[in-house]
């Protein structure tokens, strides 16, 4: 029988969290921020088919940077448990705050208990209602979860690109200046232009369902969502 | 692998919310006697219909629930918005018949959000055939539950229709379909009245003629109350969506059938 190396547990930890931070890292990153009428989420992604932005419930929407595989995973248990607690309960009963824990839990769980931690980082927006502010909230790769207020950034040039949104976002943009905003901020942070833009806006004038995605460059509306 | 607090793993396919209910264990499990319905009598619903019309579909029910010879519910809901450009009309016990609805409208929000893109007209037709082949032992009780299923093919860019019977089974109508107590009146009033050239307004007015043509004949199915002012509801799905008639619209049409049907 052979006799495992004694590691330190700071020293496993260390190792995981550096391995997840790398794969984020090489990650394009997501922004969302808060504007007039809602709530936009602007992420690079030169795909047109596999999304990092999502729909998850009638005002919350998914977004992941980092691995897509994993990021997705989480995506598609997020959409489920929100589905069952709709139906179980009522529409109204469905919160990004619980879905946010969720996630955090989630990745705390599988940091801890699996060899490979998750590299992804996650953001979770919802809509708000009447007196309920909008809602932005960030789950870092083991668990962490982040209340955010007003804008977020994820992925590999988050930092700059909160810098950049602290100077160019203001109260109440209206979307074109809440686009052209995103899009300085990435010019800032990244130095290039982006090689194209996944938008979309949580709106409530979009009906039940304020999932909405936006195409490049005007913003004619695409046909995404769709509302019972 | 330890239970996470998320739904992670689901068996394949994975994009069926009503597995996925089952997978949880939140769908009720029952063990009923081979005679239990002749001791409970519950609220049924009665006649509803649908016919297509150039471009589109018109899907319309009575709004009355019966429970024996009495009039359980005056001004029930039958017909159902499913998604973006489908709607569906329920007849037979209400209380089974809503909460299949319900799921049904979830399932395909489910497919829609974890795959992307909606399910084609066809896939929601034989998903509903499903779940009415999954209320079969409950059907064995006396507790029947047959849908109307009406929408608009993304695909094709016609309006379909579907009916159902009692054990699943899904048939697509070319005319028009009606289902329910009244259903035989309705359909014999659309043969002599239904023609295959008619447009949205004379599809939405001759639904709510055969609904009236019906409830002259049977006591369970609801005519217009135009003093209450409980009308029919009837839906129109085109290629824009599901819209639902609002009753300034319904009431002339009502008015007109309550004067002029013998």
């Amino acid at each position: 029988m052979t006799i495992p190396y004694y590691v330190a547990p700071e020293q496993v930890v260390r190792d995981k969290a550096e391995f997840a931070r790398k794969g984020i890292a090489r990650g394009r990153s997501i922004v969302a921020m808060e504007f007039a009428d809602g709530v936009l989420l602007m992420a690079e992604n030169p795909s047109r088919s596999l999304h990092k932005i999502s729909e998850v419930y009638d005002r919350i929407a998914f977004a992941g940077v980092g691995r897509y595989s994993e990021f997705d995973t989480l995506r598609k248990a997020g959409v489920r448990q929100a589905d069952l607690m709709g139906y179980l309960y009522s529409r109204e009963d469905v919160n990004a705050m619980a879905l946010a824990t969720a996630f955090a839990q989630t990745l705390g769980a599988i940091f801890s208990h699996e060899l490979k931690p998750y590299e992804v980082e996650i953001l979770i927006a919802e809509l708000g209602a009447g007196d309920v502010d909008n809602k932005l909230y960030r789950v870092s790769y083991d668990g962490t979860l982040y209340d955010e207020p007003r804008f977020v950034a994820i992925g590999g040039k988050s930092e700059a690109l909160l810098e950049a949104l602290e100077e160019l976002w203001s109260e109440g943009l209206a979307l074109e200046d809440a686009l052209e905003a995103g899009r300085q901020a990435f010019r800032r942070a990244e130095e290039r232009e982006s090689e194209g833009w996944e938008l979309v806006v949580l709106d409530s004038s979009n009906g039940r369902r304020s999932f909405r995605r936006l195409e490049e460059p005007s913003s004619p509306e695409s046909d995404a969502g769709g509302a019972p | 692998m330890p239970r996470f607090p998320l739904p992670l793993d689901v068996p394949v396919p994975g994009a069926s919310f009503s597995d996925l209910l089952r997978d949880v264990g939140a769908t009720p499990r029952w063990d009923i006697p081979a005679d239990a319905a002749r001791t409970i009598s519950a609220p049924e619903g009665t006649t509803v219909l649908a016919m297509t019309y150039e471009g589109g579909v018109v899907i319309a029910g009575d709004r009355r629930a019966t429970e024996g010879h009495l009039v359980a519910h005056r001004q029930i809901q039958k017909v159902f918005q499913a998604d973006r450009y489908s709607a569906v009309a329920i007849a037979g016990t209400a209380g089974l018949a809503t909460e299949m609805v319900r799921l049904f409208q979830v399932e395909l929000e489910h497919y829609e959000k974890l795959e992307g893109r909606r399910l084609s007209l066809e896939g929601k037709a034989n998903f509903l055939a499903r779940l009415v082949r999954g209320q079969l032992p409950m059907a064995f009780q006396g507790l029947v539950v047959v849908p109307l299923f009406a929408g608009y093919d993304e695909l094709e860019a016609v309006g379909r229709l579907y009916s159902y019977d009692v054990v699943g089974g899904r048939y697509e109508e070319i005319e028009f379909a009606s289902t329910g107590s009244g259903a035989r009146l309705a359909k014999s009033y659309l043969r002599t009245a239904y023609d295959p050239g008619i447009d949205a307004a004379g599809a939405a007015e001759l639904a709510v003629r055969a609904l009236v043509a019906a409830a002259h004949e049977d006591t369970a199915t609801g005519g217009p109350d135009l003093i209450r002012g409980i009308l029919p509801n009837v839906f129109q799905i085109d290629s824009a969506g599901v819209t639902q008639l609002p009753d300034e619209q319904i009431l002339p049409l009502a008015e007109h059938a309550v004067e002029t049907i013998r």
